[in-house]
């Protein structure tokens, strides 16, 4: 804990993630280009074809979609309780990228849905609850942005993300047994080949790495345009 | 208690001498439930068959109405400041003002409700299991709304954000309520949806006057 408070600084934050920008943006490119690799080197797959390269590309966006939302639900628990700044804006920089992610997540799924399903879209209960979760992100980003005072936005866009941290599981199982329910297209189940998984390991460290990388850059910017802003207005 | 008391029968009166925000959103409520058959076509087999749903959402729709004046009305003119200075905690003050908000919208549609079912020939059973269904739904309507309306409280239009903010989070509402109607119109028992929606209005009521507590507190700067 000792340990978050010192780079929880924002001048120590900058120092640290200075260093590590170059990094993280290499090994960035670096796990993509690996992934994309193996993941268009695999043997087609004997029930979806080539289509199952998809997969590469479309379960990353998925899980970084929500590990996004873990980040804003932890981001905000910390705003709240230590009314740490630092969290304000690490959970406020996070909402685009969570919401980028669960677009391309859709965007990825129907375009492999279409030919494994033989359409673009369909009320699936994993669809769907996607579908409400980049809703979920919109209306916390609109918070953000409809308060002006800066402070007060913060504090209510850390209520609303722990809301939605409680929220979202129960909104995952209502939807889950809404579509059992009705009897929805199962998803194709059954264990993963290695060949495949690797690719897809690869890619799901390249996207962590961007989503670091890119949350990383968000934060500093931020810090960097409140500093110009309180230079601007000749504070201390 | 008493203090409660005089909150809700404050509110309620408030409610029902300004413009009639019950009657208003029973209008509205049965505006959508006319408009529906005239968009879907007059064939009762379908219109049997989405009641649950429609009327599950024109419900929602309808509680949302008169959201966003929750806590605004009594922000604007100070007397939220005056409530805040009362012995009484901002926990108790939410509570108050989603029963109120429920008495006088999410408990009128609920008895409404059966005359729309008729309209819609819905089946005298799926009918009891609506109404059931709405009595014990529409109660998170109100609870899950005052997080929305506490946390937009301070804004000049916040009743165009507070829909994008509360209608993902009232999801398993819709899902449970309408889904045991369905269930029923699908031979099926509807138990099973009545119990987890009562479990989430139950949740939604117990969690939400916190959130909204501490919403409305950070906008009145303490």
């Amino acid at each position: 804990m000792q340990l978050l408070f010192r780079y929880a600084n924002p001048h120590a934050f900058m120092r640290l993630s200075g260093a590590l920008l170059p990094f993280t943006a290499a090994a960035t490119i670096l796990l993509i280009a690996i992934g994309l690799y193996l993941g268009f080197t695999v043997p087609p797959d004997y029930q979806q074809g080539m289509t199952v390269t998809m997969m590469f590309v479309h379960v990353p966006a998925a899980t970084m979609a929500e590990l996004a939302y873990g980040v804003i639900a932890v981001a905000s628990f910390f705003s709240l309780v230590w009314r740490h700044p630092l969290s304000d804006v690490a959970a406020r920089a996070a909402a685009p990228y969570g919401a980028l992610f669960t677009a391309l997540g859709l965007i990825t799924g129907s375009l492999w849905g279409r030919p494994m399903w033989g359409t673009w879209w369909q009320w699936d209960g994993r669809l769907t609850s996607f579908l409400l979760l980049l809703f979920v992100y919109l209306g916390y980003m609109a918070l953000w942005n409809a308060i002006e005072d800066e402070t007060r936005a913060a504090r209510a866009a850390a209520i609303l993300g722990l809301v939605g941290a409680v929220n979202i599981p129960i909104i995952k199982f209502s939807v889950d047994w809404w579509t059992t329910l009705h009897q929805g297209e199962s998803i194709i189940s059954g264990k993963l080949a290695p060949v495949f998984l690797w690719p897809l390991l690869v890619m799901m460290a390249g996207y962590a790495f961007l989503f670091v990388t890119l949350w990383m850059i968000a934060i500093r910017t931020e810090i960097l345009s409140r500093k110009a802003r309180t230079l601007m207005l000749g504070g201390p | 208690m008493s203090a409660f008391r005089a909150l809700l029968g404050r509110d309620l009166r408030l409610a029902a001498r300004s413009g009639g925000g019950a009657a208003l959103a029973l209008g509205f409520f049965a505006l959508v439930a006319t408009l529906v058959p005239l968009g879907i076509g007059p064939d009762v087999k379908i219109l049997a068959r989405i009641a649950g749903g429609i009327l599950w959402v024109a419900a929602v729709l309808a509680g949302l109405l008169s959201l966003d004046r929750l806590f605004q009305g009594d922000f604007e003119d100070g007397s939220l400041d005056v409530i805040a200075l009362s012995p009484l905690s901002l926990e108790s003050v939410a509570l108050a003002k989603i029963l109120a908000h429920w008495f006088s919208t999410g408990l009128p549609l609920t008895l409404i409700s059966p005359l729309l079912a008729i309209l819609f020939n819905l089946p005298p059973g799926p009918t009891l299991v609506l109404f059931i269904s709405l009595l014990i739904g529409t109660p998170s309507v109100s609870a899950v709304g005052a997080i929305g309306a506490s946390l937009t409280l301070s804004l000049k239009r916040g009743g165009l954000i507070l829909p994008l903010i509360i209608l993902p989070l009232l999801t398993p509402a819709v899902i449970f309520g309408a889904g045991s109607v369905a269930a029923l119109m699908d031979g099926m028992q509807p138990g099973g949806g009545l119990i987890l929606l009562a479990a989430f209005a139950a949740a939604a009521c117990l969690l939400s006057p916190f959130a909204a507590a501490a919403a409305v507190r950070l906008n009145l700067g303490g």
